[in-house]
């Protein structure tokens, strides 16, 4: 199968590579990295029928400009509210559509969330390391940041006609506040502390990246040591340094760290959390890690059902036509 | 020793045997990480040993706290503690300029001459303590008392992979281009991240680790980099 050459005519920061990640190298000081927002990455691999965790490029708010210079291939679109602008055509994120050789794709910051992401149908080629080509932003290691005026070659690329068109998006994420099981340091904090962390408002400031969101908001006062024996640190860890700052840890996260950590973010809301922006302002609430597992377990039933929708094929637009035509002839019939 | 277990969110346990640092709650924690990477219980992702505790992250669509803690209990009830003696590695250094630009610094801060304060770094009895900051930086416990000196009050920027760094008692040799506000004294050749796909990373936690002197003519034949280029 032919492959397409994609060039960068333009990367903001933080623009990446990314897959699913590599878990299971923290105890090496490597976070599992992977996508900010695991389920519209999911939704772009599957509304293209590409197996899970195939390579996609996620892009920031600074936003991405391609240019296909060779070959032709389908793309999808997903995360936030970004704004797609494709040729002369303008539409928004969640949406499939095919890049054909002297084509060009914009993706960039629209009215909402702060991560997109576009999978390719056909094999995104990228630097593998530690058996994952998600990008580690620190170090630099894995897939890569993109860099204005870098080749990308899709190899495989087909073009899915059958695919074309908007993705339905989620409609089951919570939206009231980000929940969290207290701890695991809760200890050194009174409890009217944690009980004024539960119910303040925090803005998200823009000291914001794939390591971490530092909150802004009612100072949170530490009740005793200031730091702790440097102990293991993961996604969603909210740790609060010594000037009573909260910082929500993320992707690529240290992976210990000597901050006491008021609470830790439930997997399941990790990527409604991402998708704010500085300026926003969330609120957490507290549960139980029994009942987190329960709604995670609930969560990801929901997403697969989603996933599992959203990667049947729409048939071609003869096909489309046919079928509208079909309906349009039983009404009037 | 007995730990106190801890849920963290929805997919990991944290179990601490010490509220400060003690070599006996750091052999506990690479005991039971041992003891669990043999008898990994259902659903478990990854294990993260630190200075006092370990964290079990597992898939909370498979299992649970509960299910979790019930298999370490079990694992700890067969716990073997034992002085940690993890394999050793050898760790080559160059003390040489340009590579050792908080050698003086150190050298004035203790007292010691410059020679003294090599020797006394290359007599230091080395552990890997953690991993953290950033891949491959491993925390080593056992910088000798006479060279221990504090952190800069300001870190240093662009610090090159392969420094070798001191701050009280640990040691850290850097894998990347990285701020830093230890003192650096010296530059090493020897691959952290060992670009081998089955043993990616040189140093397990509880590693001992000796460092070994060479030249500047060494250093620059293992890595083809001329100091003076």
């Amino acid at each position: 199968m032919p492959n397409a050459a994609l060039s960068v005519a333009f990367a903001g920061p933080l623009v990446t590579v990314q897959d699913a990640g590599r878990p299971g190298n923290m105890r090496f000081g490597v976070s599992a990295s992977g996508p900010m927002d695991r389920l519209a990455f999911d939704a772009a691999n599957a509304a293209l029928g590409n197996a899970t965790g195939q390579s996609a490029i996620e892009v920031s708010l600074g936003g991405v400009i391609l240019q296909c210079r060779e070959g032709d291939v389908t793309v999808a679109i997903t995360g936030g509210d970004f704004v797609v602008a494709h040729g002369a055509a303008e539409t928004r994120s969640w949406t499939v559509l095919t890049l054909r050789k002297g084509e060009r794709l914009a993706v960039r910051a629209g009215k909402s969330g702060s991560w997109a992401y576009i999978a390719f149908a056909g094999t995104l080629e990228a630097a593998e390391w530690l058996g994952s080509r998600a990008t580690h932003s620190t170090s630099g290691f894995g897939g890569g940041a993109l860099q204005t005026g870098q080749s990308l070659t899709v190899s495989d690329a087909t073009t899915r006609e059958d695919r074309l068109g908007d993705i339905e998006r989620p409609d089951f994420l919570p939206t009231g506040p980000i929940r969290v099981v207290t701890g695991p340091q809760d200890q050194h904090f009174a409890p009217e502390t944690v009980a004024q962390f539960l119910s303040s408002a925090f803005k998200i400031t823009d000291a914001y990246d794939r390591m971490g969101m530092r909150l802004n908001g009612p100072r949170i006062e530490l009740d005793g040591a200031l730091s702790i024996p440097s102990e293991p640190i993961v996604r969603g860890s909210v740790q609060v340094s010594g000037d009573g700052v909260p910082t929500v840890l993320l992707a690529d996260h240290q992976t210990t760290g000597g901050y006491p950590k008021i609470a830790t973010v439930v997997s399941s809301d990790i990527g409604r959390l991402a998708q704010t922006r500085a300026g926003d302002t969330i609120q957490f609430t507290s549960t139980s890690s029994q009942q987190a597992i329960t709604e995670t377990r609930e969560c990801a039933k929901r997403a697969a059902d989603y996933l599992t929708h959203i990667a049947v094929p729409r048939g071609t637009l003869e096909q489309r036509l046919m079928r509208e035509n079909l309906i349009h002839g039983c009404i009037y019939d | 020793m007995q730990p106190q277990f801890k849920a963290i969110a929805d997919h990991a346990l944290l179990v601490t045997f010490a509220d400060e640092i003690s070599e006996a709650a750091h052999a506990a924690v690479i005991a039971l990480d041992h003891a669990i990477a043999t008898n990994p219980p259902e659903g478990m992702i990854e294990t993260v040993p630190a200075l006092v505790n370990l964290l079990v992250s597992f898939d909370p669509i498979l299992t649970d706290h509960i299910a979790v803690e019930t298999h370490i209990r079990a694992c700890l009830t067969a716990l073997n503690i034992q002085k940690v003696s993890g394999v050793q590695r050898v760790v080559q250094v160059c003390y040489e300029p340009p590579f050792a630009p908080d050698l003086e610094a150190v050298s004035n801060a203790t007292g010691l001459p410059r020679e003294a304060v090599i020797n006394a770094h290359l007599a230091g009895d080395f552990h890997v303590l953690m991993y953290g900051f950033a891949p491959g930086y491993a925390y080593l416990s056992g910088v000798t008392p006479e060279i221990q000196v504090p952190r800069k009050l300001a870190p240093v920027r662009d610090v090159p992979a392969g420094s070798v760094i001191i701050a009280g008692p640990q040691c850290l040799v850097t894998t990347l281009m990285m701020p830093t506000g230890w003192s650096i004294i010296g530059r090493s050749p020897t691959p952290i991240l060992t670009n081998d796909p089955d043993h990616p990373f040189l140093f397990d936690v509880g590693d001992r680790v000796a460092f070994e002197r060479i030249d500047a003519s060494t250093f620059a034949r293992l890595t083809g980099e001329d100091a003076h280029a």
